[in-house]
């Protein structure tokens, strides 16, 4: 069983990260960082197989692809606190000569990431080149991707959706980021989506659902769960129902605070929101 | 002027296949992918002795391209191959963020480049894609002449590491390289000595340069002859040195006169040694269909464009 307490306050810490980082630049997008929190401290802390250093190539360990860069200061954060750079360097984010850019990039060599994005729709082509590679290779570790629900509107997605299901990649675990919003409103207002998970499954996945994308026990839980589905002929699919902006009342129900950052005074309503625990960068 | 002999007509595309027939016996890291077009890219014989490391990726260039980043994660070597249009203009984006920007060791290969596939007409003929590949920081753009030349293209890419643009294309022509050569990346090759103008060509129109300086030489015109078989990086050094001796050039290309070869040719002279020069390359238009001969001649790509080009430049110098 995983230690949840450890794990809760490290969510808390993170979300203080991101607020702080995209508050100090006044630029930034808070609201999918926080409602992604949990997973991506989930999957760094106590769901992917990882080896100890980096390298790009990534044999015999899972992988992870961020297709929606613009999430990157949740990213750049749940890095930094399981030691892939010094956390300090959370303090550089977006400004000139730092290797944490807006949208995460491998130009600049910041250890753990693989590959740039930021223009959506892209990563699950990647993660499944990554994905054969590994087959070919011979190593049978995993490769997960987190993609927006937004995002899928991007006709790129469903060529790779269609390739994963036809090509039997199932050694892709693809998550969804269901929380209904991106940056002109609603996602059932701009372009609805339908069923996602239906979708998926008629493109020959295997879906799943994590309720509560922000309910730590969850998705640890809903995780595991696809690890267990991964290996049997079929690309798996997690559509992961989330709050964008969750843990900072005024962030959240709205689609306002997508690439927005908090004021000074907001910033202090929100840390109040979420205590300090394993310490500010 | 150095003599060259046509040992037979044959399709650039051929050359890549047989080059990647022998990368797949000799390199286990090369994968290749295909956008549906495994005949027209003259890959079957890889996919025959590898089936494992080819990749069907039905009509969806834009995926391919991002797996083909993602296949580097791991150590592979993408070969990602379609038709030039689809290869490049079609996911210029997927190049450029998951390819180029990330750094990937990705070869993108593409046969029907320029006017010359032919009767399929405009849409298939992109006269663009040196100029979106070479913008891309990073990105190495090649264009060989002939079979063997681009045979010799396609082993040489492996060994590189970094994105790779390699262009080539569907007609049989002249095939005049040696067998079997070494091909160097970025090295420009002097193909005749000459002494009243430059003549730097790349792919298919590196024969009719030879074809126009044999004409010339007649008229008592000696011209020097190069093969930028490279475009980027572009052989400066190798064009410096020429045009200090001729005091013109001539550039030939099959592609638009924007943001071509010429172009690259002029901003390097414009900087280290301002020369007259004369560009043979398509007068920023589309093509349409039509045989390739006749297309060559339409849009003045042939040796009797290259010829008439060089008469105006030397009324420059």
């Amino acid at each position: 069983m995983p230690n949840t307490k450890e794990l809760q306050d490290l969510v808390f810490q993170v979300r203080r990260d991101i607020l702080r980082m995209v508050h100090k630049v006044n630029s930034g997008h808070p609201g999918g960082s926080l409602g992604c929190t949990e997973f991506f401290v989930a999957l760094y802390n106590e769901v992917m197989e990882l080896k100890d250093g980096f390298d790009m190539d990534g044999r015999d360990e899972d992988l992870f692809f961020l297709s929606n860069g613009h999430i990157s200061p949740v990213f750049y954060s749940v890095l930094a606190r399981r030691g892939y750079f010094p956390v300090e360097e959370l303090s550089t984010f977006r400004l000139i000569n730092s290797r944490l850019q807006g949208h995460p990039t491998t130009h600049e060599g910041l250890p753990g990431i693989r590959i740039a994005s930021g223009s959506l729709g892209q990563g699950m082509s990647v993660a499944i080149g990554a994905a054969e590679a590994k087959k070919l290779n011979g190593d049978n570790k995993l490769v997960f991707s987190l993609h927006g629900d937004g995002e899928l509107q991007e006709g790129q997605n469903w060529e790779a959706i269609m390739y994963a299901g036809s090509k039997n990649v199932d050694n892709l675990i693809a998550t969804v980021d269901r929380n209904g919003q991106q940056i002109d409103g609603p996602t059932s207002e701009v372009m609805a989506l339908g069923d996602i998970g239906e979708k998926f499954r008629v493109f020959g996945w295997e879906v799943m659902e994590i309720e509560d994308g922000n309910n730590l026990e969850q998705v640890i839980a809903g995780l595991q769960k696809a690890k267990t589905l991964s290996g049997k002929g079929k690309p798996v699919c997690i559509v992961m129902n989330t709050m964008m902006g969750n843990g900072v009342d005024f962030m959240m129900h709205t689609h306002a605070w997508h690439g927005k950052a908090p004021n000074d005074e907001q910033l202090e309503t929100a840390l109040a929101q979420n205590p300090e625990t394993l310490g500010d960068y | 002027m150095t003599k060259y002999t046509d040992q037979g007509k044959q399709d650039t595309r051929s050359g890549f296949g047989a080059g990647m027939t022998e990368l797949g016996r000799t390199n286990p890291n090369v994968v290749t992918l295909c956008a549906d077009l495994i005949g027209s890219l003259k890959i079957d014989t890889f996919i025959k002795e590898n089936p494992e490391r080819f990749f069907q990726v039905g009509i969806a260039e834009a995926n391919m391209i991002g797996m083909s980043a993602g296949l580097t994660i791991g150590g592979k070597i993408p070969f990602a191959t379609s038709f030039a249009n689809f290869a490049t203009g079609r996911v210029y984006d997927q190049i450029r963020q998951s390819v180029a920007y990330s750094g990937k060791n990705v070869k993108i290969c593409a046969s029907h480049a320029g006017v010359t596939l032919g009767e399929d007409g405009a849409t298939h003929q992109i006269l663009e894609d040196i100029g979106l590949m070479k913008m891309l920081p990073g990105m190495t753009v090649i264009n060989p002449c002939d079979f063997n030349q681009t045979k010799a293209a396609t082993i040489a890419i492996a060994e590189h590491q970094g994105p790779v643009y390699l262009r080539f294309g569907r007609p049989k022509v002249a095939n005049f390289t040696p067998v079997d050569q070494k091909f160097e990346i970025g090295k420009a090759l002097m193909l005749s000595e000459g002494t009243d103008v430059t003549i730097l060509a790349t792919g298919h129109l590196v024969w009719e340069a030879l074809i126009a300086a044999e004409n010339l030489e007649n008229q008592g015109i000696s011209c020097e002859v190069i093969n930028i078989h490279t475009i980027k990086p572009l052989d400066e050094e190798a064009i410096i040195k020429s045009v200090k001796k001729t005091g013109c050039v001539v550039t030939a290309e099959e592609h638009n006169y924007l943001g071509g070869l010429g172009e690259s040719v002029a901003r390097t002279l414009a900087m280290q040694l301002p020369t007259p020069q004369e560009f043979v390359a398509v007068k920023d238009s589309f093509g349409e269909s039509g045989t390739p001969e006749q297309l060559m001649e339409k849009y003045g790509l042939n040796n009797k464009a290259i010829e008439q080009a060089v008469l105006n430049v030397l009324k420059r110098k």
